[in-house]
């Protein structure tokens, strides 16, 4: 009888909750993973031990683990938001390097004490990536242009706008294919952290500003009016211009917004961990992955940072694979895969579904 | 009474339920239902919003599994597993809301799924052509095979979708709130049509709460009342009150009572409004209109004649190309829907769905849709959901909203309940002018005595009422006074004691007063 009732539990939790098909596809794409690496000539238990290692034998590398997961915390935060307010916000590439390039160009040209200078440039990237990302909100309100159209194009805008701004003389670090660093006033790191980790370890305050902004932007969505106005927008524009909200405004909003996210990872990663910007080929894909940890988080705001932290531990932890010839490329296969079940969980809920309604019939006949 | 009902085949049961249970969790939709029909019967299933009919017949269409229960078609013992066996043995449905694709030719929406097919698999459109203008000569559905979907009117839909369940071989026919969206013409032509196709042999199952149409069309009528069956009785030997007090459970009435009009101050006045619409014609053209205090005026008239226009300029949805709207004498024209809101003006929509909620919102958050900026609900940008959700509580509780729990999604509700959440909202303002458009569309009778019951209430505490409606009874049993629209003009205004519908009729197919 207990038995039973646990089991029915357990298949209700399945049957039920986001969290627990999540977890399902994550290990699903553990094991996809597996059959890769095994087809590849590798043991896939000592490749897999070996990335937990790299995530967690090592304080060190529980730091670095933390640091990559950052900035995904933030761009996810930035898809997730615009998505519950139903746009699509692609541009968070473009609105991070926009971001990274507002805030280097504060922290190098500005002299401030910490106090102010921290603030200055976090803020000033936010902001100019707020304005960024209004640019498409406005275009979209405006003349109808779709928020994908509008934030692709405006992503490489932002990559050839920045690499432009660091091959000015006055920016560029002579030598280099990068601008100056920031001054020291402008940075974030944790030193007195530093001093057990080992000083290449960039710890950082970054994680706690984006925990605050993740709560921020929670609180900002779930209780206040704004919040309400823009679900209501994205939900169903019709009825929410009935009951007297502005639309078109309130989509340059919630642009701007999901925007200032995006910048506020860019900055937070100049200031905690590259200090500087570089001369882009491509795009880095800080902000492409955040549209996957959206994804993976359910869009929820607190989804978002389980989700960013796994994919950070995936990407730090699973490049220790190469140790024994794995190549990194497995990583993205397992990601990929992650991805895949989580979208096609519903054939997890058909199955369970389907499953039920056989015993179901037994039980009658 | 036999002389009647010559085309049923009493020997032949198409159609047997018995004993069906479906419960979804802990909601027992039907709760041990039976149903017998006939061959070549008209067969009416009547039951207020959620009592279950629509439950019933998804089961008998397989989009449902039931609970327990046993299905025979023909005779044969069926385990209805998806909609392609229900349609293998004979049955079509025919849904509320068409399933067709709108830039495909009527011919071409016909055959989806089953197209006549040449050398190479090549679809033969000739054939499919030809075979719907036989089959549409055959019932006397009229169609233009070669029309598109977009081009042709609602009533041409539905008769699309029946011509797509007998293409499949349809032998039971179930028709799900068919005259919902019709105009009275077309529910006439429907009737004839009903009525040919079961002289031919085929049964049909519609399901419906309005008694009208049950008098005029239904053989047999079973009642379901909250998942129950609760009788299945013979339509020629029964009446109108005595259908609607067994569907609802109690007496109905029909008549709206209201003490004598005492109209006063003009509330709304409409003057040379001119209108466009999606496309940029002209659709309201040049119209007077004067609503005051403590009157209901009700505008009648055939779908399509300036009617929506009309209501989304005067409530700022859309825009006003000339022409002034005043409401208590201040120049509302071309302001946002908020303003106008604040002026004093409620509407409940004629779409629901569209317009009147959010459907992904709980209803609590729909209650506020106009008032979340507004103490108590919010301080500041704060939202103060503890006030909301209290406030929702008390309405669903005035306004009978069933199930009584504020934190479901709009969605979840029935048609019906997502009406009663937008009049509660609308009524609760206590506007100065409430617009009331279609506001029973879809209801039953308890839900509609109790919409009337709304609006005048609002008449009596000396508000004025714009209600506008398709459903002639619903404005000559409701309004104190009539201006008929044709052609985005008022042709003419009467007192609703004076009239009746043959004057109203003429006026609104063009002969003016």
């Amino acid at each position: 009888m207990e038995a039973k009732t646990m089991k029915e539990r357990i298949k209700n939790l399945f049957l039920n909750e986001t969290l627990a098909l999540t977890i399902l596809s994550i290990i699903m794409g553990l094991l996809v993973g597996a059959v890769v690496i095994y087809i590849s000539g590798y043991r896939p238990l000592e490749a897999y031990r070996l990335m937990l290692d790299g995530i967690f034998s090592r304080p060190k590398y529980l730091a670095w683990t933390v640091i990559r997961s950052t900035p995904l915390i933030l761009t996810g935060l930035s898809v997730a938001f615009a998505f519950r307010t139903g746009l699509f916000n692609i541009g968070v590439e473009g609105q991070f390097i926009i971001g990274a390039l507002a805030a280097t160009l504060l922290g190098y040209f500005l002299k401030l004490p910490a106090i102010l200078h921290v603030p200055v440039v976090f803020f000033g990237g936010a902001i100019a990536a707020g304005l960024w990302g209004a640019i498409a909100g406005f275009l979209k309100s405006k003349f109808g242009v779709h928020e994908v159209i509008a934030t692709i194009m405006l992503n490489w805008m932002a990559l050839y706008l920045s690499n432009f701004a660091v091959e000015q003389e006055a920016f560029k670090r002579k030598g280099t294919e990068s601008s100056h660093d920031i001054h020291e006033t402008a940075k974030i790191g944790m030193d007195w952290l530093k001093e057990s980790l080992g000083a290449a370890t960039k710890v950082n305050w970054g994680i706690v500003i984006a925990i605050i902004m993740t709560a921020l932007i929670a609180y900002l969505l779930f209780k206040t009016t704004v919040g309400y106005e823009l679900r209501a927008v994205g939900f169903n524009k019709d009825a929410a211009q009935y009951g007297g909200i502005n639309v078109k405004r309130s989509i340059v909003l919630s642009m701007a917004i999901a925007g200032a996210l995006g910048g506020a990872a860019g900055a937070l990663h100049v200031m905690g961990v590259s200090y500087h910007v570089s001369i882009l080929a491509a795009m880095e894909g800080y902000g492409f992955n955040g549209i996957a940890v959206s994804l993976i988080g359910n869009n929820t705001p607190f989804g978002v940072i389980l989700s960013a932290l796994l994919f950070g531990g995936l990407t730090y932890g699973g490049s220790k694979m190469q140790l024994i010839g794995v190549p990194t490329e497995v990583i993205n296969i397992v990601i990929g895969s992650i991805i895949f079940f989580i979208a096609t969980n519903r054939i997890f809920r058909y199955v369970l579904k389907c499953l039920d309604r056989k015993k179901l019939q037994k039980g009658v006949q | 009474m036999d002389a009647i009902k010559e085309h049923i085949d009493f020997q032949t049961v198409v159609v047997e339920m018995k004993n069906i249970v479906k419960k979804f969790g802990d909601f027992t939709a039907n709760d041990h239902i039976d149903l017998k029909v006939h061959k070549g019967e008209i067969h009416a299933l009547l039951g207020e919003n959620g009592a279950g009919k629509s439950t019933l017949m998804n089961i008998l269409y397989g989009l449902y599994m039931p609970t327990s229960g046993e299905i025979y078609i023909q005779g044969q013992k069926v385990d209805v597993k998806n909609p392609n066996v229900a349609i293998a043995h004979g049955i079509g449905m025919v849904h509320q809301h068409f399933m067709l694709v709108k830039p495909f030719t009527v011919a071409e929406n016909i055959v989806l799924g089953m197209e006549p097919t040449g050398a190479f698999n090549k679809l033969n459109i000739k054939k499919a052509i030809e075979d719907v203008r036989a089959l549409s000569e055959q019932y006397g559905l009229h169609v233009d095979p070669e029309a598109k979907i977009e081009d042709i009117s609602v009533g041409m839909q539905q008769r699309v979708e029946i011509l797509k369940a007998l293409y499949r071989g349809a032998e039971i026919l179930i028709l799900d709130e068919p005259t919902a969206v019709l105009t009275p013409q077309e529910i006439r032509e429907l009737i004839v049509i009903m009525k040919n196709l079961t002289s031919q042999g085929k049964s049909i199952i519609i399901i419906t709460h309005k008694l009208k149409e049950i008098k005029a069309c239904a053989d047999y009528c079973t009642i379901i009342r909250r998942g129950k069956r609760i009788d299945t009785v013979d339509v020629s030997q029964t009446d109108e009150n005595q259908l609607a007090s067994m569907m609802v459970g109690r007496e109905v009435s029909f008549a709206v009572e209201k003490g004598p009009v005492k109209p006063s101050d003009i509330v709304l006045k409409v003057e040379g409004l001119v209108v466009e619409d999606n496309r940029g014609y002209e659709v309201v053209k040049g119209l007077n209109l004067e609503v005051r205090a403590g009157e209901i005026v009700g505008i009648a008239g055939v779908d399509g004649n300036g009617q929506t226009e009309l209501i989304e300029a005067i409530t700022g949805l859309r825009k006003v190309k000339s022409g002034k709207v005043w409401i208590n004498g201040v120049d509302i024209t071309n302001r946002t829907p908020r303003e106008i809101f604040e002026a004093g003006v409620s509407n409940i929509p004629e779409d629901r769905q569209k317009h009147g909620l959010v459907l992904d919102f709980t209803v609590a958050e729909n209650m506020v849709l106009e008032n979340y900026r507004k103490e108590p609900f919010s301080k500041g940008i704060r939202l103060n959901y503890d006030k909301i959700r209290s406030f929702a509580e008390e309405l669903m509780e005035k306004f009978d909203v069933r199930p009584r729990n504020k934190e479901l999604k709009a969605r979840a509700l029935s048609g019906g309940n997502q009406q009663k959440v937008i009049i509660a909202r609308e009524v609760t303002n206590d506007p100065d002018l409430l617009i009331a458009a279609q506001p029973t569309r879809g209801l039953d009778v308890g839900a509609i005595e109790f919409v009337h019951r709304a609006l005048v209430d609002q008449r009596d505490r000396n508000k004025a009422v714009l209600l506008v409606s398709f459903e002639l009874d619903e404005i000559m049993n409701v309004s104190d006074r009539i201006s008929v629209i044709y052609e985005g003009k008022i042709v003419g205004t009467v007192n609703a004691k004076e009239t009746d519908e043959n004057e109203l009729g003429l006026m609104m197919a063009g002969g003016g007063r």
